[in-house]
């Protein structure tokens, strides 16, 4: 047998503009992947790196063509073939597991169908031994009860599950590669941890090579033999995982590792300036060439071409990159310069309970509430001026809840938030007065949804300078201007719209909205999880900035803790609506702490193939919190019996002014 | 799911309620009434009271409402003015007539829609696509009023192939019917057909877009295979909300059609009780009309609640 399995030779790929011109999205991509072999192909959003996925199962894009090259599995080029030759490789001899399972599989077909249909096609089994191996695969990727779960449609599995049932699927051929495009991105942590595990697991089992797409250099580190980086459509770097990620000789890869903020350090990563070219922008010269702190003339004119380094067995696309090596020993995080906190309160939430539970009409005209569970209950936090507080947790946490009923969108069933010493503000916006309205502010997570896409930013930023502080005529476009500066985009933005901008410039335009209403308190959503990690660090850097430079507090919702760790000085770590844990930022990243917490950290994934992730708990995803008892113990790996599953465990307080609630004592909290 | 169904069937009878207190009213406030119609330039003094007095409009509004309402719930009418007989009687071949006329379109439009629909997607932006599409486009923009004269100048006149205006009495028998419906068909089904096509297009479209079937794509489904098991069910499912409205639509008299070919259906009626002031007879059209509404929609509704397992298990949820 051949020891590569896949050969792609001088591919690329692009699409024709309104104007006629041919544009690449993929260029002169050369590289093979070995039996066995698993190959990371990493990049940011437009890198190309999905559409060279694809193609690798010959499958291009509507709209899409190649333009030149090749794609040979076993020998045939699978973008000359035609539908019905690649019907009988694709799934069966290449498989793919899709980035969002719960998307990707049909919605009116049960899933013991769709796996069974993968069988039919690729195997010759009757239908007694097809539902044996449907049980069997099931079984495989780690899914209970596999004969019940057969009968089940899609929408009733969680993520995690829905990306195993994914994985089943591929399996039922027995492929020989497996390409995997981004399938762990939109998971919790501890469930992207688990599936990780499983996938690891399945290819040292079977022995397929894998190809493992992701924007994740964490995840790309923790599976692969090999790692890919592309920009801008092209390969930069290519060379083993250890060399990549430990030695990264391309100015990109290099510092887009620097942009990734990592658990064990506090401060805020370096970013990168500017954003990828989009396709067909560069005509000739370097595509890095714009965002590199070492280019030069030469740089501009010529293209530099992938070269083969034998020591390092890595290929690069830069013509500086032995400068680099020698300049890259600089400070690994910028520290922050934090004011020291006052204490000085300036929001404070006492015994704040939410509740989802649609009201019986009764309830309703008696303006009651009956929930005894609710989805967020007895949260006591005080929140000091100028300081930034995380809310962590996975999905479900309730994190995003309370955000909303700070904001007043979502009205609390019990206690009160108080703004300032005394005033208690309103449950509901409506009620609140343009003062108080102003006071808090909010940036969304993603800023497609939040900018509204027929105002140009002009409009975006003059909408609160206008209802706040009825500003007007040059007094507004100066004040916009101002504005905008300070989130560093220029005067020039204001006619653009947000269509017109990158998803940074973007971000940008949602804080400055923010900031324009000179608030106390800035709501943040998970404003960076929708962004790429070089604009990430940016966006962290910005709000850091602003931060220092106006005052203004922060309740910063992630669920990114290495994110929290770089902005945050103090962290509240939630889990099914209640408090589990909250203390100075350092201090919840050290031991003693919640079993959660620790649950949450061992999950994270560094980029570093030699710091393995340690999986505590089973990835289980609870729908309602415990009637009573402690909000984790159907988690938790140190239950310690009937006290956690009826009584309501107590604060205990850790030398180091950490909170913790549970009924563990400190010492072996810290085992 | 049950209660589900109750729930609904007392929301469209609230609907009901209201649509036939808003009828009521309307018919009240505009000035003028029946007799006045009838009588014309004699609408004074004693003759204006006997027919107050026949017809029972010199009792107050809210009671009149009321033994109207009581009637129409045990199936009752009342009589039409103009005609001076019972308006069930009125109705009765009038509503036939529509409903031979609507669903001769149905059969004929929708699943030729359909078809249309699904070529038009799976050939998309080539050249069956295109011609269709195009005519689809030309059809829906061309208003019947001109395509019904048309198809009468050519097919009728110029052709004589078939009778170009529908000269039969209302009760006639389905098969003297037959060939007079055909015109007004094709004249009904060139606009319906073309709408729900494209309706039906981009949702393949979409559809055919969607990560799952990519998915099944790359999981090597054979072509046919993978646009009747992943694509249909899944593209067709939204139609059912606008082929239903197209059915209240066609079952609630296809005004302009109807008049262009004299068809004696309930659309050429609406018309006529309403230029003679048949205030009796515009108000049980109206509640008719609105009943057809409610009950498609509420087919369609639960319809749409069976086929998708989505809806199905969020509801037994609940």
């Amino acid at each position: 047998m051949e020891n590569v399995v896949q050969k792609i030779n001088n591919l690329s790929i692009g699409f024709r503009s309104q104007k006629g011109e041919e544009i690449s999205i993929l260029k002169n991509i050369t590289t093979e992947i070995k039996r066995g072999e698993t190959v990371g192909i990493v990049g940011e959003s437009g890198s190309g790196k999905s559409t060279l996925a694809l193609a690798m199962m010959g499958y291009i894009k509507h709209g899409l063509f190649t333009t030149s090259g090749e794609c040979t599995f076993n020998s045939n080029d699978l973008l000359k073939m035609d539908g019905r030759a690649l019907e009988k490789i694709r799934g069966r001899k290449i498989a793919m597991i899709p980035q969002n399972a719960g998307q990707a599989l049909t919605p009116n077909l049960k899933i013991g169908y769709q796996i069974d249909e993968a069988l039919r096609l690729h195997t010759d089994l009757n239908k007694i031994d097809r539902d044996k191996k449907i049980s069997e695969l099931l079984n495989k990727v780690r899914l209970p009860s596999p004969e019940t779960m057969a009968l089940r449609y899609p929408h009733e599995l969680s993520g995690g599950q829905q990306q195993r049932v994914a994985v089943a699927m591929a399996l039922a051929g027995t492929p020989e590669l497996l390409l995997l495009d981004e399938p762990t991105t939109g998971l919790d942590v501890t469930t992207q941890a688990h599936v990780l595990e499983l996938l690891k697991f399945i290819a040292k089992d079977t022995g397929t090579s894998m190809v493992y797409v992701s924007h994740d250099l964490g995840a790309i580190a923790q599976v692969s033999d090999r790692i890919i980086v592309m920009y801008a459509g092209e390969i930069v770097l290519d060379g083993p995982v250890r060399s990549v990620l430990k030695n990264p000789i391309h100015p990109y890869t290099f510092g887009l590792l620097k942009s990734i903020p990592k658990l064990s350090l506090a401060g805020l990563p370096h970013s990168m300036p500017g954003s990828q070219p989009q396709p067909g922008t560069i005509k000739k010269g370097c595509s890095f060439f714009d965002r590199c702190s070492l280019s030069e003339e030469k740089c501009k004119l010529n293209s530099p071409q992938l070269e083969y380094l034998e020591e390092l067995k890595t290929s690069v696309r830069c013509f500086k990159h032995k400068e680099l090596i020698e300049t890259k020993n600089k400070e690994n995080v910028i520290t922050r310069n934090d004011k020291k906190v006052q204490i000085n309160e300036i929001l404070n939430l006492t015994d704040v309970s939410i509740s989802y539970a649609k009201q019986k009409l009764l309830d309703q005209i008696l303006n009651r509430f009956t929930d005894d569970n609710p989805t967020v209950k007895g949260i006591n936090v005080d929140i000091n001026k100028g300081e930034t507080i995380a809310l962590v947790g996975e999905s479900g946490s309730g994190k995003s809840t309370i955000l909303k009923s700070i904001a007043g969108l979502l009205k609390t069933k019990d206690g009160n938030i108080k703004f300032g010493k005394e005033k208690i503000l309103q449950p509901d916006v409506k009620h609140r007065n343009p003062n108080d309205l102003r006071a808090i502010q909010l940036i969304f997570q993603n800023p497609d949804e939040s900018l509204n896409p027929n105002h140009t930013v002009e409009q975006i930023i003059a909408q609160p300078l206008r209802l706040y502080f009825g500003m007007s005529g040059d007094e507004l476009k100066k004040n916009i201007i101002d504005i905008l500066e300070k989130v560093r985009l220029g005067e020039f933005y204001m006619t653009r719209y947000p269509r017109q901008l990158s998803g940074g410039e973007k971000q940008r335009v949602a804080v400055a909205r923010a900031f324009a209403a000179k608030p106390d308190i800035i709501l943040c959503d998970e404003v960076t999880s929708a962004l790429d990690v070089s604009v990430q660090a940016a966006v962290l850097n910005l709000l850091q900035q602003l931060k220092e430079d106006f005052g203004t507090t922060y309740i910063f919702v992630s669920h990114d803790l290495a994110v929290v760790r770089a902005i945050s000085d103090r962290v509240a770590v939630l889990y099914q609506g209640r408090l589990c844990e909250i203390g100075p930022s350092k201090n919840v990243y050290q031991t003693p702490s919640h079993p959660y917490t620790e649950v949450l950290l061992g999950a994270v994934l560094e980029p570093d193939p030699d710091i393995k992730p340690k999986l505590v708990a089973e990835d289980i995803v609870e729908d309602r919190p415990p009637e009573k008892g402690c909000s984790f113990q159907g988690r938790c790996p140190k239950v310690i019996g009937d006290i956690c599953k009826n009584e309501t465990p107590p604060w205990i307080k850790a030398d180091n002014g950490n909170l913790i609630r549970c009924h563990l004592s400190l010492e072996e909290l810290r085992k | 799911m049950f209660f589900l169904i109750i729930k609904r069937i007392l929301l469209g009878l609230i609907t009901l309620f209201i649509v036939s207190l808003i009828t009521f009213a309307g018919t009240e406030v505009l000035p003028g009434d029946a007799c006045t119609t009838y009588l014309e330039r004699e609408a004074y003094g004693a003759a204006l009271e006997a027919c107050y007095k026949r017809l029972g409009l010199n009792i107050p509004a809210h009671e009149r409402y009321l033994s109207w309402a009581y009637n129409v719930i045990q199936g009752d009418f009342g009589y039409s003015l103009s005609g001076q007989m019972p308006i069930n009687e009125v109705l009765g071949p009038k509503i036939k007539n529509s409903m031979v006329l609507a669903s001769a379109s149905i059969l004929i439009g929708i699943p030729i829609a359909v078809l249309l629909g699904i070529i038009t997607a799976l050939w998309r932006d080539k050249l069956p696509d295109i011609i269709i599409s195009t005519i689809a486009i030309f059809s829906m923009t061309i208003p019947e009023f001109i395509s019904a004269t048309l198809l009468i100048l050519i097919v009728a006149i110029w052709l004589e192939w078939l009778p170009g205006i529908v000269i039969v009495p209302t009760d006639v028998s389905f098969f003297e019917l037959l060939p007079n419906i055909i015109l007004p068909v094709v004249a009904i089904s060139m606009i319906m057909t073309a709408h729900m096509a494209r309706m039906v297009r981009s949702s393949v479209i979409q559809v055919m877009a969607s990560d799952y079937v990519q998915m099944a794509i790359l999981k090597g489904v054979p072509y046919w295979k993978m646009v009747f098991k992943h694509v249909l069910p899944n593209a067709l499912l939204p139609a059912i909300n606008v082929v239903a409205l197209t059915i209240a639509w066609l079952l609630g008299g296809v005004v302009v059609t109807e008049v262009v070919f004299n068809y004696p259906g309930l659309g050429r009626l609406v018309i006529e009780s309403i230029s003679n002031r048949d205030l009796p007879t515009v108000q049980a059209l109206a509640i008719i009309l609105a009943t057809i509404y409610v009950g498609i929609n509420l087919i369609a509704d639960l319809m749409t609640l069976m086929l998708n397992p989505r809806l199905k298990t969020l509801q037994i949820r609940k």
